[in-house]
């Protein structure tokens, strides 16, 4: 092993921090490791995180250091990034990972076509907020390595997020990472491809090739590390050019599961304001919708960035709803509910849905090949479109599962 | 030191700074028996005829009242974290060259850090009361003379009616009084609401006396505190930092895991089928607390339900229930932000109460077991439902136990809880520090699930087809254990050295915190 520096530190100290440490690592010559664990929880856990330490040091074969650690109530996975950022910086060659065990309620899958009414960021960096995510019931959560965190954190972030992917329950949330612009965001892929990373979001996508891109380097690592789990992309469109290139964008993978937009950075490139009732970005949002719907995939729509207002929100999501959007950005957990309930369907919608499927089901019965309710024709298309209706209706406990028995 | 093994199987001393002392035994197993406590006998021709006790300052008054060594001087908590009184009676006390006083504040706060001085020279023996941050912290080092004492609001009374504690001189911080020692919390510039937590004293106490800073012509009304007990009535220039009495408003919380378990409880008060006309609630102040009233509101609201009664830690937001008529009183223990203040000075639905109307244990019936359901905190809660509110997993003391041992004796109590804080899981295999048994409590809610004790069927029946997380405690327990890397190592204790005790709301010992090991 061959390092460049004898002194590295790493992670987050300060009276503000919480759930996270801080690591000094000064190399020795001799006098084996010498571990000073300063920690809020050291009598609970000083043991435990001397352990932790002494297995990571034994693993990275370290053997004589000085490692101090200045914790504020870290969970195991995230000591275990930050010691793994310290000892990468001592040692940038080095070619070992630190994998804590996978969480078994992490081995799930996911489907193209699943729900995506609601997407939760959480910032890459900022291991405080990962544990509860799930608990909020997002239909996604989004582990972001791009505007939220700082240049300076990008790798901290990467082994964090990496280790989250491994430990962090998600409560059956789809399980999303925003990767760096590319060609950066290339980069990244590594930290999360091997680790059942559910869909990939690709920020300030403008071409075709960018999505290609991404999908032979996640191709390329699927079949490097034996994975077979399905991984799909979701290309963020935050600019003119991207908008204008918004269907090419859309069907340039079969692993495309929806399109989005971010309208911050798409209103500053037209170099105008974003405003509540959105004007501007009318043309732009339609595009999106009619671009996902003709190749096949979902219309997502940008994030609601107020929230403490959430009757702007419920608004919001009703607009979006009726343009087409089938899901929206959360960037707090209490939007969620509100995502989810804009989105259900009416009672209007429900009762309509209801028939249509009864009215199929029974002509299927009877072997008949035109469907039809009172005078109307009823095709393929409308059927299932009740169908999804009635599945978000169950969804939002708004009808029970058995409502055909009734 | 003797430590027997109690009820609860915890280990507590069979006696404490020279008192004997009865172990916990069980819940409703102890009652003491003979005469309460009784006041000397005093005569109206002894004090001035014009009613004018005013004397010139706080020394003259406690020299008056013969201070001597190793007396008991008890002073009340409705100033909280603004208080600068107690400090100042301290530093004459102090300043007089007395020792080995027993203080017993209805609790303490941040701001007495610094009495420290006072615990260390030897000014204070010991506290009975809470040992709140700084003062805990010494506590549990090992660093006070006495053994510390905790006691919930109706046990502090319950001791002063058993006489097992005899307070000689009662300060009383009044924000509004009249020269013959009327006084209230309701008005003048240090306003605190209400000062019931002083009433025991008032009447209990061999002297008492009244410091105010805004003393008006005779009668002070409403007299919260009756003149006929206050012996001097003592003037200064301010009593503490009003903003720190209550605050301007007091804010729900904004962390998105508070807010779900607030509305996991709002949604199990209703579909327990708790809330119904008529019912009655207990709220307090902490971010949870207040966000479940709001959930719990809004429930109301679209079902058309209204509450009896509504017990505080009163808000802002218990004040808008009343004003939109969702409750017909609120029953408050103390006043929290200053829309409580003019509520409660404005509205006589709004009305003050004391530790003995709310529970006091030696009172014929207890208002606390007539409430439908309290909603409470707690810092660490076990797989037994025992739950602790006075120390943290690390054995260190952080704070009182207020009305929260009082309030068990609800008909549903509910803790609401976090699972666990940074690394520091809440629910865990054993309390490091037993406050309340788990047989009066019923309900644990978490953001990681809802446990309800087995004891009560009807509860875990009533909730059988909700869509709220209903789990066991053991599984939220394994949950919050791998998430923190395993069960926590419990805190490196001297076993031989009790420093602190808890008394159950009866006056017996329900456990013992011991000297911290580094």
């Amino acid at each position: 092993m061959k390092n460049i520096l004898t002194k590295t530190s790493a992670g987050k100290k300060g009276d503000n921090v919480r759930s996270d440490c801080y690591f000094e690592i000064e190399l020795t010559n001799s006098g084996g490791i010498k571990l000073d664990i300063k920690s809020k929880v050291a009598s609970m856990y000083g043991d435990s995180i001397k352990n932790q330490l002494n297995e990571m040091c034994k693993f990275f074969g370290l053997k004589n250091a000085n490692i101090l650690i200045e914790d504020n109530g870290a969970l195991p996975f995230v000591i275990a990034a930050r010691f793994e950022l310290a000892v990468k910086k001592l040692f940038p060659d080095l070619n070992k990972e630190f994998l804590l065990p996978i969480n078994k309620n992490n081995l799930t899958g996911t489907t193209k076509e699943r729900l995506r009414r609601s997407r939760l960021y959480l910032p890459g960096n900022e291991s405080k907020f990962f544990m509860n995510a799930g608990l909020h019931k997002p239909d996604g959560i989004i582990l972001d390595l791009e505007d939220s965190v700082a240049y300076s954190e990008k790798e901290a972030a990467q082994l964090l997020v990496r280790n989250a992917l491994r430990s962090v329950d998600f409560y059956g949330a789809e399980r999303m990472v925003r990767i760096n612009q590319l060609p950066r965001g290339l980069d990244d892929l590594k930290f999360i491809v091997p680790h059942n990373v559910h869909v990939i979001l690709i920020p300030k996508c403008e071409s075709a090739q960018q999505v290609i891109d991404v999908e032979n380097e996640v191709n390329r690592l699927k079949e490097e590390n034996s994975i077979e789990n399905e991984i799909y992309l979701m290309p963020i469109i935050e600019s003119a050019l991207g908008i204008i290139k918004a269907y090419e964008i859309a069907s340039a993978s079969k692993n495309n599961c929806a399109l989005t937009i971010g309208l911050e950075d798409y209103t500053a490139d037209l170099g105008t304001q974003r405003t509540l009732e959105g004007k501007e970005s009318f043309y732009a949002r339609s595009m999106i919708v009619n671009a996902a719907k003709a190749a096949g995939i979902q219309a997502i729509d940008t994030v609601f960035s107020d929230v403490a207002d959430m009757e702007g929100l419920k608004q919001s999501v009703i607009e979006a709803k009726s343009l087409g959007f089938e899901g929206k950005g959360c960037i707090h957990p209490r939007q969620v509910p509100v995502v989810h309930n804009g989105f259900a369907p009416t009672s209007e919608e429900i009762e309509k849905a209801k028939k249509i499927v009864l009215a199929f089901e029974e002509a299927e019965k009877k072997g008949i090949g035109v469907v039809s309710l009172g005078s109307k024709m009823i095709d393929a298309p409308v059927v299932k479109r009740a169908q999804k209706t009635i599945q978000l209706a169950i969804l939002n406990n708004l009808m029970n599962e058995s409502w055909k028995l009734k | 030191m003797k430590l027997i093994k109690n009820a609860a199987g915890r280990l507590v001393p069979t006696e404490i700074n020279g008192q004997e002392q009865i172990p916990f035994q069980g819940v409703n197993k102890f009652k003491p028996s003979g005469n309460k406590a009784k006041p000397k006998i005093n005569s109206c021709i002894d004090f001035p005829e014009d009613g004018n006790k005013v004397v010139k300052n706080l020394k003259e008054s406690l020299k008056k009242c013969g201070l001597k060594d190793g007396m008991t001087i008890s002073t009340h908590h409705h100033l909280r974290n603004g208080d600068a009184l107690t400090n100042i009676l301290f530093d004459t006390i102090h300043s007089m060259g007395i020792k080995n006083i027993r203080w017993f504040p209805s609790a303490s706060f941040p701001i007495h850090e610094h009495l420290i001085k006072y615990l260390e020279d030897g000014t204070i023996h010991h506290i009975e009361g809470s040992m709140n941050g700084p003062l805990g912290r010494f506590t549990t080092e090992g660093k006070m003379k006495g053994i510390g004492v905790l006691r919930s609001h109706g046990g502090r009374y319950q001791a002063v009616q058993d006489g097992e504690v005899h307070i000689n001189i009662a300060v009383i911080a009044a924000p509004t009084s009249d020269s013959f020692g009327n006084a209230n919390g309701v008005n003048g510039k240090s306003a605190s609401g209400l000062i019931g937590f002083a009433l025991a004293d008032s009447e209990y106490a061999d002297k008492v006396i009244v410091v105010t800073d805004n003393l008006v012509p005779f009668p002070c009304v409403p007299w919260q505190i009756q003149g006929n007990n206050v012996d001097y009535v003592v003037q200064v220039e301010s009593l503490g930092d009003a903003s720190k009495i209550v605050s301007g408003t007091t804010e729900v919380t904004k962390s998105p895991d508070r807010l779900l378990i607030a509305e996991y409880v709002a949604q199990f008060i209703d579909e327990a089928g708790i809330m119904k006309n008529g019912f009655s609630f207990q709220a307090g102040s902490g971010g949870t607390n207040l966000a479940f009233v709001l959930y719990l509101k809004e429930r109301m609201k679209a079902k058309n339900v209204k509450a009896r009664f509504v017990r505080g830690g009163s808000t802002k937001y218990l004040v808008q229930l009343l004003e939109e008529g969702l409750t017909d009183y609120i029953l408050d223990g103390q006043t929290f932000d200053l829309e409580g203040v003019r509520s409660m000075r404005e509205n006589p639905n709004h009305v003050n109460t004391s530790p003995f109307t709310s529970y006091n244990f030696h009172g014929k019936g207890n208002f606390a077991s007539i409430v439908d359901v309290a909603v409470l905190g707690a810092t660490e809660v076990d797989v037994n439902f025992n739950a602790n509110v006075v120390s943290h997993s690390d054995g260190y003391l952080l704070h009182g136990i207020g009305g929260w041992q009082n309030c068990l004796y609800s008909k549903c109590t509910i803790l609401a809880v976090p699972s666990f804080r940074d690394r520091i899981p809440v629910i865990i295999d054993e309390v490091t520090t037993l406050c309340g048994p788990g047989e009066l409590i019923d309900v644990i809610i978490t953001e990681r699930g809802i446990a309800i004790n087995p004891k009560r069927k009807d509860l875990i029946q009533a909730m059988k087809n909700s869509s709220l997380p209903i789990k066991s405690i053991k599984q939220i327990r394994d949950e919050v254990y791998s998430i923190c890397g395993g069960a926590p190592a419990k805190p490196k204790v001297n076993k031989n050295k009790v420093v602190a005790v808890v008394k159950w709301v009866d006056g017996t010992v329900m456990d013992s915190v011991f000297q911290i090991t580094k």
